[in-house]
């Protein structure tokens, strides 16, 4: 079957086979940053934007984004790096596996609050598993970019 | 592995039932469980295209489309206040927020999954489903129903005010409940319903006089205790991985106790 899909800006049209899961569709696109992780639609790594709400790419199927938008971390990289500088500066991404999937549902969660609770933060990412940190330093660093964001984004990045 | 040999994006719903009545076709809901399997589906059929992913509210009810996710139930407003935050209690520990902006509310309904929060919840409201041949029927009797080829158009809730209250006990945060509870009062009686037993979730009414009771906020803390007890006492439970029926059957009494207490409050704060 064909599909059209405008993955990070880019239209693709594509045949693929019906039972291809989004999550292979991007890699194969060179989206690498989009981790198979549990396969069990548990752990968060493959999060992807579909008309820009987070998904669960490892559990959705490539025809189902048909005449859809799908955006990866490599589409959003201006956006994540300024976010990313705070989660390192935490220490927080440790073997950094679950990164980029945290770093896409944090950005998600940006656009839908801007100004979360340590509650809110918490209930939004409970979908991103991280087997290093115990989410201590993400939670540290999402609240110091919190707080750089409010101050205009004037605060240094030690 | 799930294995899919066409894919079919419906353009109606008459055209999406005569494909589901062959035998190795199949509807895809959220499709997050279907996933799951090692099913080889002939012809996978795809109902996003039909509109049916709308939440709308009428003067008596809101009606949810089958494919609307479990994010856009958690989020909406209406929903929110007609059950008193009992529909996005219910949803908001499963798994997160990415896994819930894909699960349907009809993949969730019509699975009448054994470890259902959606099943739980929506059990204790006024609600009904609509299917494509069968036509609109209590959620109940659905339950009860064997599995067939029909198709789950849209949910119904009512517009019945009462009061609501859901609890949950997991042994992890986002993992599959060990059990879930609902309780309510309204003007078609007061009810508690349980659920993720292992089984699907069942609905046991209150006797009239406890509704009245609850309703005044009356009821003294160890006579709720009992009661709770008993009821828990009816439900049949199961063994699995995650607890034992035994667990179950206290942890049931636990919960339906502090889900009348909250009840009762309220009912308190009404009278008041």
């Amino acid at each position: 079957m064909q599909i059209n899909v405008v993955l990070n800006g880019k239209t693709i049209t594509e045949e693929i086979a019906p039972d291809l899961l989004l999550i292979d569709f991007v890699r194969n696109h060179k989206c690498y940053s989009v981790k198979r992780g549990c396969e069990t639609s548990n752990c968060g790594l493959c999060t992807v934007f579909l008309d820009q709400k987070p998904v669960l790419s490892c559990g959705i199927l490539a025809a189902r984004a048909d005449g859809h938008a799908v955006d990866t971390l490599e589409g959003l990289l201006e956006e994540a790096k300024e976010f990313a500088m705070f989660i390192a500066d935490q220490g927080a991404e440790q073997c950094g596996f679950c990164n980029p999937g945290m770093i896409m549902n944090a950005i998600a969660l940006f656009r839908e609050n801007k100004e979360p609770s340590d509650e809110e933060i918490r209930e939004y990412l409970a979908g991103n598993l991280c087997r290093c940190s115990g989410y201590e330093g993400q939670l540290r660093g999402i609240r110091a970019f919190l707080e750089y964001k409010k101050q205009g984004g004037a605060l240094c990045v030690q | 592995m799930l294995k899919i040999k066409e894919y079919v994006k419906a353009e109606s719903l008459e055209q999406a039932y005569e494909l589901n009545q062959k035998r190795g076709n199949r509807i895809l809901g959220g499709m997050l469980w279907l996933k799951m399997s090692n099913a080889r589906i002939h012809t996978a059929i795809d109902l996003s295209g039909l509109g049916l992913g709308r939440i709308d509210e009428t003067e008596e009810e809101i009606r949810i489309g089958c494919m609307a996710t479990l994010r856009e139930l958690e989020l909406n407003e209406p929903l929110e206040r007609i059950s008193q935050g009992l529909v996005r209690e219910s949803v908001k520990h499963i798994v997160g927020v990415q896994f819930r902006n894909l699960a349907t509310v009809g993949g969730s309904l019509f699975g009448r999954f054994g470890f259902s929060d959606v099943l739980t919840g929506f059990l204790a409201l006024d609600t009904y489903v609509e299917l494509y041949k069968g036509g609109i029927l209590p959620l109940r009797k659905f339950v009860e129903m064997k599995r067939d080829n029909d198709i789950l158009v849209r949910v119904i809730v009512r517009k019945t005010y009462g009061n609501y209250v859901y609890l949950t006990h997991r042994n992890t945060k986002t993992d599959f409940p060990v059990l879930t509870v609902a309780v309510s009062s309204d003007s078609r009686g007061a009810r508690a319903v349980v659920g993720a037993r292992t089984q699907k979730a069942v609905c046991i009414a209150l006797p009239q006089e406890w509704k009245c009771r609850l309703d005044q906020g009356n009821c003294s803390g160890k006579e709720l205790q009992e009661l709770s007890k008993e009821l828990a006492g009816e439900i049949p439970m199961g063994s699995n991985l995650r607890a034992s029926a035994g667990y179950r059957r206290h942890l049931a009494g636990v919960l339906i106790r502090r889900g009348l207490l909250a009840l009762q409050e309220r009912g308190r704060q009404d009278a008041d």
